[in-house]
């Protein structure tokens, strides 16, 4: 495992893919991908823009068209292509592990048992979905005979972060394709590597051109560019909520294309003096450490009930001194690199913020290392709301724990926040679950888990964590339109 | 591997088979499993007792199977019983891995689709292009598409009154037995596992003693994809002995059949009088076939003979019943006689062959009785008549015209190579004698008019309509009787029903909120 091709793709080349061919960018441009393990460039990959975002709109919409192959396809068949590609992603999911370990950062295991298998499970759960997105017959007033056609909304641009990359695009993959739409994806510009690989695995499945193209790129120009197309009838998100609100100001200034956003979070997680402390103490932790605390469910503040306060911090600063820091490729490394020097740097202004505030740190609060953008396992006690550890969205491995007193009190304090994406509680008293889990805006509760998510279940933000649902049944009602077909009757019978 | 006009079915008839993409079978394909399957095992019947399978083409023996009854049923049930008990591997495994077997078992199947076909040719008689280029496909889409429901299939939150959190489980019954039919062995039997193994029961499945076969041979694959022992048990038997058995059990929870209304009736009895399984039956037909004047001629014609005719007119939803509106009868009457006499009867095995066997000497002589009685009513038979050979089970494709609807061979399923044509004026009059029946399962209407369109499918009362086309069928669409016809609906989602059990979970709340 120690040994990772580091320099090898011949498989593929990190160009842009659009009508299942590989293209240099129009400018010429190209940007460099890092390993941020060891801050060294990867490879440099072809850069696009607006002109090639107009090529990719363009391929898209020649698929989109009707009577396209891809229009007067099976539905069943859409979804055939769909296990098709789980298939090859599971047939590779080894070189993509590697890969996205080696772009992200990741522990190689974590990204081979978690990344990976969510990926797989995501396109397969939504290959099972394509033929039966059903619309209905409706009992209308009148002599008529209604029914509603779930028809694909058309070319939908999809802009996926850097945490996460490939099983983000299979999360925005799985349901559009279903559904029947055509895709331009854009992925982070800090990990194009897997999508682009994906890239060559969705020809090889059999999709027919300018059903998927991938476009690598930056925020600023293609996302943009994206966010504004007068051709991109939909746009979907995962992203900082900053970025959130320019994607949606731009679909009102553009098309009023639709818009589903999924942004950041600061996920109270609350700990009740019955839960099993042992459990609570290994979930808090790994639901805020998870990812280098990359993730937008992290659960970043902490509520622990008076009486067992201490014990929990001491238990908790315990298990972070622990968590093994360490090369990505190495089994076991728990903990790899943030993502870049900019985010790396982020969090440890933020950790500076939470000493100057005064919040007590038990451990941690440094870069690690020479090489590399490490931050130490770092955790806060003693910290009051209004601190701003308690109210930004830090995205590294930082943990914060509070006290509360009452039930009423720390309802109302989590839900003292723009954010709502996620939200736990650790108790065994089933009256506090229910009563949490009704009183908490999130769009997820966990009740005794942590980042229990699987490709069936809703997810998505309440307020400003953005809006619309990713996967179960409710991710395919984002990609479709609805049309409601009016036939006039001689005589209508019931 | 698989010609892509699969879809519509009724194409197939159409356009002669391309015989390059069909491989070439093996007419005596090798018997592998002829036992009872019991735990994902092999067994002798406790009896020791077998009984053979018929080749329909030849009438002679092609092996001696194990034939379960009463006390081999009881062990198949005491299995699926505990494959079924809670914190069972089964009980305790994703949704999404259900699925995932249900997946592998097609794959393995469109693996084995050659060396199937045969043996579903061998032992039924269908034309070995169509058990390849027909039964098959549907075999593995259907197992697919249930493979794809498994994790999807939600209960609900309900807002009731009250300081209350109320959610739905959908729960599986539990131990399903299911009884199948031998028109369409492999195809019957992948209607049943689908939504059954999605929705996570366990299964006791009898199969016909003139067909088990193929059945048998995709039991060993359901052990080599990995269901746990217990889960699916096949036994081949008889209908009064095993069959009976499976409908008076006190431990089976729930029956599906599919076969003749007759049995059907004694199924819904028995369930009565034992523990009140719950029964889902799907039975005959005597299915109409309008075509009024304006329909496309060319496309009626060959529609309403492949309606009747396709698998040797051993369809439940055949169009045993054409009627066409009288200016175009003469000119329909004679285009179906002409079709009719082109039908190319032969060796199942010949790509070229459309028209096998029947399925055995019982079938073979109720339908020569049946022509006779329409001889002997006073229909005119137009062609045909007759066995079209001295071996096998083969019968001449008969047309009769001039058909009254109180003769026998219009009220009565034939289930046979044989086509009855009426005459009609009016649409309201066709819409009552179409409905002149107890069965209620399929219709056809041939028009190009909108609102006689809307008219016929709306007042027909049948499970299926079809407009403009026959024996279009996909694991999308419910399919089902009305009437004598049967009750519930296998495919799409609605198949997912019959084999679930609704809890409402109720749980006091402090407070509720909305």
């Amino acid at each position: 495992r120690s040994a990772c091709p580091r320099r090898t793709f011949q498989f593929f080349s990190p160009q842009i893919f659009i009508d299942n061919e590989w293209h240099d960018s129009v400018s010429g441009k190209v940007f460099p991908v890092y390993d941020p393990a060891t801050g060294e460039q990867i490879c440099e990959v072809q850069e696009a823009d607006k002109a090639d975002v107009d090529k990719a709109v363009q391929a898209a919409r020649r698929a989109f068209a009707l009577g396209s192959p891809w229009r007067r396809m099976d539905a069943s068949e859409r979804g055939r292509l769909l296990a098709k590609l789980a298939d090859l992603v599971e047939r590779d999911s080894v070189y993509l592990a590697t890969m996205e370990s080696l772009d992200c950062g990741k522990p190689f295991l974590t990204t081979l048992f978690v990344d990976l298998q969510g990926t797989i499970k995501t396109l397969r759960y939504f290959a099972g979905y394509a033929d039966k997105i059903h619309g209905t017959t409706i009992p209308m007033d009148g002599e008529y005979l209604t029914f509603t056609r779930h028809e694909p909304i058309g070319v939908c641009g999809q802009i996926i972060p850097w945490n996460f990359p490939l099983m983000m695009a299979a999360w925005k993959l799985g349901p559009a394709l279903a559904a029947g739409n055509a895709v331009v994806l854009k992925p982070a510009e800090q990990t194009p590597l897997t999508c682009l690989y994906l890239g060559a695995l969705v020809r090889e499945a059999g999709f027919p051109p300018g059903v998927v193209n991938i476009l690598p790129g930056f925020g600023p120009t293609a996302g943009s560019a994206i966010a504004s197309h007068m051709g991109i009838d939909k746009v979907a998100f995962t992203g900082s909520t900053e970025v959130g609100k320019l994607i949606q100001e731009a679909a009102g200034r553009s098309n009023l294309k639709r818009v589903t956003l999924e942004l950041g979070g600061k996920n109270p997680n609350i700990i009740f003096a019955d839960a099993d402390m042992d459990l609570a103490v290994e979930q808090a932790h790994q639901g805020v450490f998870f990812n280098a605390g990359q993730c937008c469910t992290a659960g970043s503040r902490i509520f622990v009930e008076e009486p067992i306060y201490e014990e929990f911090v001491r238990r908790s600063v315990e298990r972070a001194k622990r968590r093994v820091l360490g090369s990505p490729s190495d089994p076991t490394t728990e903990q790899g690199p943030q993502i870049s020097q900019e985010q790396q740097a982020r969090v440890l202004e933020l950790i500076q913020s939470g000493i100057s505030e005064g919040a007590t740190l038990e451990c941690g609060g440094k870069a690690h290392g020479l090489k590399g953008f490490y931050v130490e396992p770092t955790v806060f006690s003693n910290v009051t709301d209004d601190m701003r550890i308690a109210k930004e969205e830090i995205f590294g491995p930082v943990q914060q724990i509070m006290k509360f007193k009452t039930l009423e009190e720390v309802i109302e304090r989590a839900n003292d926040t723009d954010y709502g994406l996620a939200a736990a509680v650790f108790t065994n008293d089933i009256n506090k679950a229910m009563a949490i889990s009704t009183a908490v805006q999130a769009g997820t509760v966990w009740i005794n888990c942590y980042n229990a998510l699987s490709t069936q279940c809703p997810f998505g933000g309440y307020k400003m964590s953005g809006n619309g649902r990713e996967l179960g049944e409710c991710g395919l009602k984002e990609y479709s339109e609805v049309k409601t077909i009016t036939m006039r009757l001689l005589a209508k019978n019931s | 591997m698989f010609l892509r006009n699969i879809r519509p079915v009724y194409r197939l008839a159409k356009c002669p088979y391309s015989a390059a993409s069909i491989p070439k079978p093996n007419p005596e394909p090798v018997v592998q499993f002829n036992k009872l399957f019991i735990n994902n095992q092999w067994q002798d019947a406790q009896s020791g007792k077998t009984f053979p399978t018929i080749n329909p083409s030849t009438g002679e023996v092609i092996c001696h199977v194990a034939e379960a009854d009463k006390t081999d049923v009881d062990r198949a049930v005491k299995a699926a019983r505990a494959a079924f008990r809670l914190g069972s591997p089964w009980r305790r495994m994703d949704a999404s891995d259900r699925g995932l077997l249900l997946t592998r078992l097609a794959d393995a199947i469109e693996r084995d689709a050659g060396y199937l076909a045969e043996l579903e040719t061998l032992d039924n008689g269908k034309p070995y292009a169509i058990s390849y280029c027909v039964d098959i496909p549907n075999v593995v889409k259907c197992l697919r598409y249930y493979a794809g429901w498994a994790d999807k299939w939600e209960g609900k939150t309900i807002p009731i009154d009250g300081d209350y959190f109320c959610y739905t489980r959908h729960e599986p019954i539990g131990v399903c037995g299911q009884i199948i039919p031998w028109n369409f062995p492999l195809l019957m039997q992948a209607w049943k596992l689908g939504p059954a193994l999605a929705t996570g029961n366990t299964i006791v499945m009898k199969v016909a003693e003139q067909t088990p076969l193929t059945a048998l041979y995709v039991a060993n694959l359901i052990k080599e994809v990995g269901f746990p022992e217990g889960v699916v048990n096949i036994l081949p038997g008889m209908g009064p002995s095993a069959g009976a058995a499976i409908a008076a059990h006190m431990d089976v929870d729930k029956l599906a059949f599919t076969g003749s209304t007759e049995v059907g009736h004694l199924i819904q009895q028995a369930s009565g009088s034992s523990n009140l399984k719950k029964v889902t039956l799907e039975l005959g037909g005597k299915s109409p076939n309008i075509i009024l004047s304006d329909a496309n001629m060319e496309e009626a014609v060959e529609q309403a003979h492949f309606a009747l005719f396709f698998n040797q007119g051993q369809c439940c939803c055949a169009g045993s019943r054409t009627y066409v509106q009288a200016d175009i009868y003469d000119e329909f009457v004679e285009r179906s006689v002409e079709r009719t006499k082109n039908r190319v009867t032969g060796d199942p095995f010949d790509l070229k062959t459309e028209h096998g066997p029947q399925i055995d000497d019982e079938q073979f002589k109720k339908i020569l009785n049946y022509i006779d009685i329409g001889k002997k009513e006073g229909a005119k038979m137009l062609c045909g008549g007759k066995a079209a050979s001295d071996k096998g089970y083969f019968i001449q494709p008969t047309v009769f015209g001039d058909v009254h609807d109180q003769m026998t061979i219009a009220r009565e399923e034939i289930f046979g190579p044989v086509m009855q044509i009426m005459k009609f004026k009016t649409l309201e009059e066709v819409l009552e004698r179409a409905n002149d029946t107890k069965y209620g399962l399929a219709a056809a209407v041939f028009t190009k008019d909108i609102d006689k369109a809307h008219y016929l499918s709306s007042g027909l009362r049948a499970g299926t309509v079809w407009i403009n086309c026959y024996d279009v069928f996909g694991a999308q669409a419910p399919f089902g009787g009305f009437k004598a016809s049967g009750n519930g609906r296998e495919l799409g989602e609605y198949g997912l029903d019959n084999y679930t059990e609704v809890k409402t979970v109720t749980i006091k709340v402090p407070q509720k909120n909305s």
